[in-house]
């Protein structure tokens, strides 16, 4: 274990460990969607958890910023948070943001991490980009609308290297890119076993259980 | 020469290099007429397989004795098909825009007859009293050649024709050298990654050679997709034993034992030349087991990419190699220390790996020579768009884009105006009129806002909207983003959008500020170098034509009358000629009409700007005309 600082905090971490746990666990909130703890390489796609660190120019993702004993983190810097915030922005702007009709709401990440960045949820500056992708509502237990997704990928990992089932994958490039199943079937035509697994970790409201469990309690009633 | 003993190596190369030696004197010291077709994919596209066979038929009918080879490109692509032909009497000379029709006659009357057909003559090869050679053309004032030193003179599927001109020298001396002593000669070369970012090549393989993992890998970068580039392709087509023998010498010095040649499949040539090329260097021990009779061993593999842009990026192409999907992952780690299958590996470009030949065998000094004021060695770079010489040019760091452009490439067809060029691709920047001085080298470019990148210059004139440029660029780099990282992905989308706005007269003065700052976040956060560079065409255009883009979003005017939605087709009645109608005829609308006084008018509703009218008005009437804005339409219209 060495120690750190973190926001003026002092901390204690492994060293090597990833910086974004390092701060999670000693309890300063550093936003990210795409960060796996058990993954063996981080994913660093969703490019949110930009910190600035101390001796360095440009600020680094948390994800991929191996702990060392003495650094020295600020997790609010002005460079840093203007890149989480466009981060946040851009996600939030190819988004539908239907918090009112989405089971989510309430549980959804990206709620949070806009609260926390101190982004509002309506976008100004950037233009509206969503897709019309068509929902998938075939599995008995869950629906999934690819349209809310924000391509952080964990029911990807979930589903492939925790479970070694694959049923879902990535397919197509920029701004096509998508969670789907091999061919485009549907859900139910996979051999998905319904463990529901993919549903647990979606920070966001694309995939949901039909039955409401998991999601905020108020909404639910509706 | 001193009667000492050679060693293994020593002797079995002069071995082969003697065989290779007389073959070469053979074919041009036989007294036989030596004909060169250049077949690279420059010249098959302009019809150099058609030319090949006529000559070939030709020498068929005449019953001739004369040796035909093949050879790649020498880099004056706007001239191809390029035939050289070799008599006995006369110096070697090139011939440029070969037809079927032309290549007869000059069997005919060159080769048969002694009239060297000189209306058809590009340059002689060598000094003379005849015809010009391309040693006294304006631009061998300022070329250099180094990697393209052999491109266009030797029969790329003849390992022979590249050992006789000094091929495997260089592996036959590193062979004797220890593997510090080779990177330690890179190292003084000062020589950098050609592939775009620059790095410095010696510390690269330093950092390789030092790390732990086994076994090692050399890899060669040979995905070229930048839009306007094709000098990697060019090597690989027409001298891909250089890049072979760079490869050798890389693995000797980081200790690999195995090698990938990463071509992309959509080069079909190089693909083929590639694999001869493997083949003729495994046949004489130049690859494999043992190499020369040393105990040094190291075989490559040739491997195809199916074509992602992103590919080129060396995480992406390690993750391709290893049968995944092309996409990049975070760095550190670098391939150097963790790259394909987890193990160390070096990953050069193509033209990168093509000078370590020259400069092991010349030394470092002879390379950091080459170029002016500090800057060392050659750059290539790939003239392509609004200039006269379109090819490859090679010349020395420090040069100045004015003589690459002016002096080299011709300058601008047509006498139109230079507006500005476009450097490195869609990771590069345009450069206006007045960045032309700049000495070319790594930094000058990147301080100016563009990018050595991959070394693609197109050159754009008064015509060449920079709106439309920047938007062009971003559409590609939006299309073949990988889509992973955020910023890419929906930062190149955003840009993207606004742009198409601002070309269709729709965009916001807002809209610049947005750009900018977004342009400044997706350099700073995207994940990997594709979308660290993508807004580069964007904030260099913002940087140098701002004014172009406020007159397209405030006046809803383009100032070069490309963006179509901002133009109008009009057709002046005081210039139109009465007894004319050639453009009535090509409209392919139906859009113009003929009034009473028999003036040609255009119906604005029906136009669809398509051009056509303002190519079919002869020149001396220049009648038809652009307007910007369209509501620049005479109102009575």
């Amino acid at each position: 274990m060495v120690s750190l600082t973190i926001d003026g905090k002092k901390v204690k971490a492994k060293e090597g460990e990833k910086l974004l746990w390092a701060a999670l666990d000693n309890g300063i909130y550093i936003p990210n969607l795409c960060a796996l703890r058990e993954a063996w390489l981080p994913s660093a796609s969703c490019r949110l958890c930009f910190v600035e660190v101390e001796g360095k120019d440009s600020p680094v993702t948390a994800c991929t910023e191996p702990v060392k004993g003495g650094m020295v983190v600020n997790t609010t810097g002005p460079k840093a948070l203007r890149l989480a915030r466009t981060a946040a922005e851009l996600l939030i702007a190819s988004h539908p943001v239907d918090c009112a009709h989405c089971l989510s709401s309430g549980s959804c990440e990206l709620q949070k991490i806009a609260a926390h960045l101190k982004i509002k949820l309506k976008t100004k500056r950037l233009r509206k980009i969503t897709r019309e992708l068509p929902i998938d509502s075939s599995s008995p237990l869950f629906t999934y609308d690819p349209n809310k997704c924000v391509l952080c990928g964990r029911c990807v990992w979930v589903c492939r290297e925790r479970l070694g089932i694959g049923d879902i994958g990535f397919a197509h490039r920029g701004f096509q890119r998508v969670v789907t199943t091999f061919a485009d079937e549907p859900m139910a035509k996979v051999r998905c076993r319904e463990c529901g697994e993919c549903v647990t970790v979606c920070p966001v409201g694309a995939l949901y259980f039909k039955d409401g469990r998991g999601s905020n309690p108020i909404i639910k009633e509706d | 020469m001193k009667a000492v003993e050679l060693s293994t190596v020593a002797s079995t190369f002069q071995e082969i290099k003697n065989r290779a030696e007389s073959g070469w004197q053979e074919l041009w010291h036989s007294g036989k007429p030596v004909i060169l077709v250049g077949t690279g994919t420059c010249g098959r596209a302009a019809g150099a397989l058609d030319v090949l066979q006529a000559i070939r038929d030709e020498i068929g009918r005449q019953n001739l004795d004369c040796h035909l080879v093949e050879v790649g490109c020498m880099g004056h692509c706007y001239a191809e098909p390029i035939v050289i032909i070799a008599k006995p009497g006369y110096p070697p000379i090139a011939y440029g825009h070969v037809n079927p029709v032309i290549a007869e006659r000059l069997i005919k009357d060159f080769i048969l007859g002694d009239n060297p057909c000189l209306e058809f003559v590009l340059g002689a090869l060598e000094k003379n009293e005849l015809v010009p050679s391309f040693s006294e053309f304006p631009r061998a004032k300022y070329e250099k050649k180094v990697i393209l030193k052999n491109c266009g003179y030797i029969d790329p599927e003849q390992i022979d024709h590249y050992i006789a001109n000094g091929g495997y020298q260089a592996v036959a001396k590193v062979l004797e050298m220890s593997p510090e002593e080779v990177i330690d000669e890179v190292k003084k070369s000062g020589l950098r990654g050609m592939g775009g970012a620059g790095f410095p090549t010696g510390q690269k393989w330093e950092i390789c050679r030092h790390a732990r993992g086994r076994p090692k890998y050399v890899v060669c970068n040979g995905d070229e997709g930048d839009p306007g580039a094709f000098m990697d392709r060019t090597i690989l087509e027409s001298d891909p034993h250089s890049v072979l023998e760079g490869m050798v010498i890389a693995a000797y010095a980081v200790g690999a034992r195995r090698g990938y040649i990463y071509v992309r499949a959509e080069y079909p040539l190089a693909v083929h030349r590639v694999r001869v090329a493997l083949r003729q260097a495994r046949e004489l021990k130049l690859l494999g087991k043992n190499i020369l009779g040393s105990d040094f061993s190291f075989d490559i593999e040739l491997f195809q990419g199916s074509g992602a842009f992103v590919c080129g990026e060396e995480t992406a192409l390690i993750a391709s190699l290893e049968g995944k999907p092309g996409i990049p992952y975070h760095r550190p780690p670098y391939p150097a220390v963790n790259g394909l299958y987890g193990k160390p590996t070096l990953i050069n470009n193509v033209k990168t790996l093509a000078y370590l030949r020259s400069i092991i065998e010349n030394g470092a000094g002879w390379f950091t020579g080459l170029g002016t004021e500090g800057r060392g060695g050659t750059a290539v770079f790939a003239l392509a768009g609004k200039i006269v010489n379109t090819g490859l040019a090679e010349v020395p760091m420090g040069t100045t884009l004015r003589q690459l452009i002016f002096d080299v490439g011709s300058g601008i067809p047509d006498a139109k105006r230079f507006k500005a060029v476009q450097i490195g691709g869609p990771s590069g920047g345009c450069l206006p009129e007045s960045a032309l001085d700049l000495p070319i080298d790594f930094d000058s470019l990147r301080d100016a806002g563009a990018m050595m990148g991959s070394g693609g210059m197109v050159v754009l004139d008064e015509d060449d909207c920079m709106v439309e440029i920047a938007r062009y660029f971003l559409e590609f780099t939006q299309r073949e983003s990988c889509g992973l990282c955020t910023f890419c992905r929906l930062g190149t989308k955003q840009m993207l959008e606004a742009l198409d706005e601002i070309t269709k007269g729709k965009g916001k003065i807002e809209d610049i500020d947005m750009l900018t700052e977004l342009a400044e976040d997706i350099s700073a956060g995207s994940l990997c170098s594709l979308g660290k560079t993508a807004p580069n065409p964007v904030l260099s255009t913002l940087r140098y034509f701002r004014d172009e883009y406020e007159a397209h979003i405030k006046e809803g005017r383009c100032p070069a009358l490309m963006c179509q939605e901002l133009i109008a087709y009009y057709i002046i009645p005081e210039r139109c000629e009465r007894s004319c109608d050639a453009c009535v005829g090509t409209c392919t609308v139906e859009a113009i009409s003929t009034n009473k006084k028999r003036i040609k008018v255009i119906d604005q509703e029906k136009c669809v700007k398509c051009g056509t009218c303002l190519k079919a008005c002869p020149p001396q009437y220049n009648a038809v005309v652009r307007l910007s804005p369209p509501d620049q339409v005479p109102a009575s219209e």
